[in-house]
C-alpha cells in the first residue's frame, strides 16, 4: 500500500520546487546563533527577511547566516504602511538581494499589524506588472484572496491571527473557503503559536506554513523549530491520508458479526 | 604622541571603559600599561549605563547572566576606587503597559524567580506608590532592587585619571613576529608591548590582523535621546523599563531614553522613526516625558557577536588578549572583564563561569 512520502511530496511556487513546507521568518531571534540553529532544525528552504530592518551589505550579519545555510531569501516589505512604500521597498530588495520574489506586506494599523486590503491589492497589481513574483500577506478574506490571485500573485498568504499573537487559526471557516477556491498555493502566514496550529493549517489543505515569532521567542527556539516542522509534516500527511468523516455516535472499530458467543 | 621608542608590558587598543579598566587593573598587578585610543568615542558614549543583569535575564542566555551577575556584584567596590564615577544604587521597575505585556512579564518573572533572582511583583497601584509618574494604564510591574545604573561618560572620565592614554592614536594593525604579537601599529609609529589587549568594540573590524585570529563582531545600531527636566530631578527616581524602551534617571534632572536595536551596518544617523518609537513607547509608561527638553539625540554601534556573549581571554595569537564583543552589556561587564583580563595577562586560566566567553570558541568562524 502506498504511503505518501513527505520527501517527494514537493511544493511548487512559481515554478520553484521546495521539499520543505515550512517557511521561516528571521525576526525576533535573540542572537544570530539562535537563528542559525533554528533554521537548520526547521529544514526550511525559503526564509523571509525584512529589508527595512537589515543592511544587506553588512558582513557577519543575518544575510551571511542565510547564505551559509543555503536557503532562498524571500524579502518582505514589513513596516510599510502605503502601497507606494511597499512597492519602493520591493524594488530596493530586488536590487539588494538579486531576487524578484517578494513577500508583500502593507500594514494598516500599528497595534494589530493587520493588512490594509485596498493598498495591498494596489501594490500587488503594480509589482506583478513589474515582473515580481508576489506572495501577499493578506487577511483571512476569501474574496480578497481571490482578487490577489486574479491580479497575478504567485501564492496567497492569509493570516491565522495577527502577527506575533500566537492565537492560532481564528477563522477556520474563511481559511477553508480560501483554500477551496484558490488556484495558487495557499500559505498560512502569522498567528502560529505552537506545533498544533501548524498541523491544523496543513490538515485544512494549506500548502505551507510560515512562522517566525512562535520559534524565535520560544524558550527553546530550536526545540520549537523541530516541533513545528513535525507539525507541518504531520498535518500534511493527515491531509493526504484523508480523514474519516465526523459522526455523532460511536462506531466500533472491530466488526461484531460472526464472533463466537460465550 | 612620542611613543615610537617606548615599550610596555601591556598595550590596550581602545579607550572605552573596558580598555581603560583593563589597563588600570593590569597596572595594579604591577604591569606597565598604556591605552591607545582613536579619540572617537565608542558605544559607551551613547550607552545609558544600566547595570541590569536581572531585568535582562532571558531564556537561553544563562552564560551571559552569570557574567552579568559577577560584574554587578563587583560594581560598588570597583566604583569606590574611582573619583565621581556616576554610580547610583536606585533599583529598576520593569513595567507592562497592557494585558499582553503583563502576561509576557509574568512569564519572565517566573523564569527569573526560578533562577533564584530577586524579583518583586507589584500591582499597578503598588508600582505607582514607588513611582507616581507611572501612567494610570500600566498593568503590572516588577521591582528589581538590585539593578542599578552608572553614567558611562563619568565612568570613562574617572578611569582616564587612573591610566596612561595615547589619545587620538588610531591603532591600524598588530605588530607581529611570526605568531606572536609584539605591539600595535598606529599611523604615528609603533607601540611595542609584551602583550596586547584588544578592547576596540566594533572597530576591531577595522584593525589589520590575520583573518584566522579575528573574532566576529558586527555593529548593531542604537538610538538614544538625552532629555532634561527644566524643573530638576523628581519625575522618576528609578530606572523604568518597558518591553521596547527604557528610561534612566541620572539624578540631576537628566534622563536617558533608549534604545533602538537596528542591524543597519555602520550607519549612525538618528531617524524620525527611531525617535518616534522611543517617545511613543516610553510615553505610554511615563506620560510626563513630553514636558522634558531634548538635550541630545545620538546613535551608537554596539559590538555584537553571533552568540551575544563577549570575547574575553587569550586569542589564537601569542600575546593577544581579547576584551570585546560586549554587545548591549559593555558598561555592566566592565569590572568583571577587567578582572578577567588582568588574570589572563598574568597567565592564569579563565574561571569556569567565564569559559563561555573564551574567544577561542570562534576559531574557524569567518569574522
Amino acid at each position: 500500500m502506498a504511503v505518501t512520502d513527505t520527501n517527494t511530496d514537493a511544493l511548487t511556487i512559481a515554478g520553484k520546487t521546495l521539499s520543505s513546507r515550512l517557511l521561516l521568518g528571521t525576526g525576533g531571534f535573540r542572537s544570530l546563533d539562535a537563528l542559525a540553529g533554528a533554521l537548520t532544525v526547521s529544514g526550511s528552504e525559503l526564509v523571509t527577511v525584512a529589508l527595512r530592518r537589515i543592511d544587506p551589505g553588512q558582513h557577519g550579519s543575518i544575510v551571511d547566516v542565510l547564505d551559509t545555510a543555503g536557503v532562498q531569501l524571500l524579502p518582505n516589505t514589513a513596516g510599510c504602511f502605503t502601497a507606494r512604500d511597499a512597492v519602493l521597498t520591493a524594488k530596493m530588495a530586488r536590487e539588494a538581494f538579486e531576487t524578484n520574489w517578494v513577500k508583500l506586506e502593507v500594514i494598516g494599523d500599528e497595534r494589530t499589524l493587520l493588512p490594509d486590503a485596498v493598498a495591498l491589492l494596489e501594490a500587488a497589481e503594480e509589482l506583478v506588472d513589474d515582473g515580481f513574483i508576489v506572495l501577499p500577506y493578506t487577511n483571512d478574506d476569501p474574496i480578497l484572496a481571490r482578487r490577489l490571485e486574479d491580479v497575478g500573485c504567485a501564492a496567497v498568504m492569509p493570516l491565522g491571527s495577527p502577527i506575533g499573537s500566537g492565537m492560532g487559526l481564528l477563522n477556520t471557516y474563511n481559511l477553508r473557503l480560501i483554500r477551496e477556491r484558490a488556484g495558487v498555493p495557499v500559505i498560512l502566514d502569522a498567528g502560529v503559536g505552537t506545533a498544533s496550529d501548524a498541523a491544523l493549517a496543513m490538515e485544512l489543505g494549506f500548502d505551507a506554513v510560515l512562522c517566525a515569532t512562535a520559534v524565535s521567542r520560544a524558550e527553546e527556539p530550536e526545540t520549537m523549530a523541530r516541533a513545528i516542522r513535525l507539525g507541518v509534516e504531520a498535518g500534511r500527511l493527515a491531509y493526504r491520508a484523508g480523514r474519516i468523516p465526523r459522526r455523532l455516535y460511536a462506531q466500533a472499530s472491530t466488526p461484531e458479526e460472526g464472533f463466537p458467543e460465550y | 604622541m612620542s611613543a615610537q621608542s617606548e615599550s610596555f608590558d601591556v598595550a590596550v587598543v581602545g579607550g572605552g571603559p573596558i580598555g581603560l579598566a583593563c589597563a588600570w587593573r593590569a597596572e595594579q598587578r604591577g604591569a606597565r600599561a598604556v591605552v591607545i585610543d582613536a579619540g572617537e568615542p565608542g558605544a559607551w558614549h551613547v550607552a545609558a549605563g544600566m547595570l541590569a543583569p536581572v531585568s535582562e535575564a532571558e531564556f537561553g542566555e544563562g552564560d551571559l547572566l552569570q557574567l552579568g551577575l559577577e560584574s554587578a556584584k563587583r560594581y560598588a567596590a570597583f566604583c569606590a576606587e574611582l573619583e565621581e564615577p556616576g554610580y547610583r544604587e536606585v533599583g529598576t521597575l520593569v513595567v507592562a503597559r497592557d494585558r499582553d505585556e503583563a502576561e509576557a512579564l509574568d512569564r519572565l518573572a517566573e523564569f527569573r524567580r526560578g533562577l533564584g533572582l530577586p524579583v518583586e511583583r507589584l500591582r499597578p497601584s503598588q508600582a505607582r506608590k514607588l513611582e507616581p509618574a507611572l501612567a494610570p494604564t500600566v498593568r503590572l510591574a516588577l521591582h528589581i532592587e538590585s539593578d542599578h545604573s552608572v553614567d558611562p561618560r563619568k565612568l570613562v572620565a574617572a578611569l582616564k585619571r587612573k591610566v596612561t592614554v595615547y589619545d587620538h592614536a588610531r591603532a591600524t594593525g598588530l605588530l607581529l613576529d611570526g605568531d606572536r604579537v609584539t605591539g600595535v601599529i598606529t599611523p604615528e609609529g609603533t607601540v611595542r608591548a609584551d602583550q596586547v589587549v584588544i578592547a576596540a568594540g566594533v572597530d576591531v573590524a577595522k584593525l589589520d590582523m590575520p583573518a584566522s585570529a579575528r573574532v566576529p563582531v558586527r555593529p548593531v545600531k542604537g538610538q538614544v535621546l538625552r532629555l532634561r527636566d527644566p524643573n530638576g530631578p523628581g519625575l522618576v527616581s528609578r530606572t523604568i523599563r518597558g518591553e521596547q524602551a527604557y528610561f534612566v534617571p541620572r539624578g540631576d534632572g537628566q534622563y536617558i531614553l533608549g534604545a533602538t536595536m537596528e542591524e543597519r551596518g555602520w550607519d549612525t544617523t538618528p531617524t524620525a522613526g527611531g525617535v518616534y518609537e522611543l517617545l511613543r513607547d516610553l510615553s505610554e509608561l511615563v506620560p510626563g516625558i513630553f514636558e522634558l527638553e531634548i538635550e541630545e539625540l545620538i546613535a551608537g554601534l554596539r559590538p555584537a557577536t553571533p552568540d551575544n556573549l563577549p570575547a574575553i581571554g587569550p586569542g589564537t595569537l601569542e600575546g593577544l588578549v581579547w576584551a570585546t564583543g560586549h554587545f548591549r552589556n559593555g558598561i555592566l561587564l566592565t569590572p568583571v572583564t577587567a578582572d578577567l583580563v588582568a588574570s589572563v595577562l598574568n597567565g592564569e586560566p579563565l574561571p569556569d563561569w567565564a569559559a563561555p566567553a573564551n574567544p577561542q570558541r570562534f576559531a574557524g568562524v569567518a569574522a
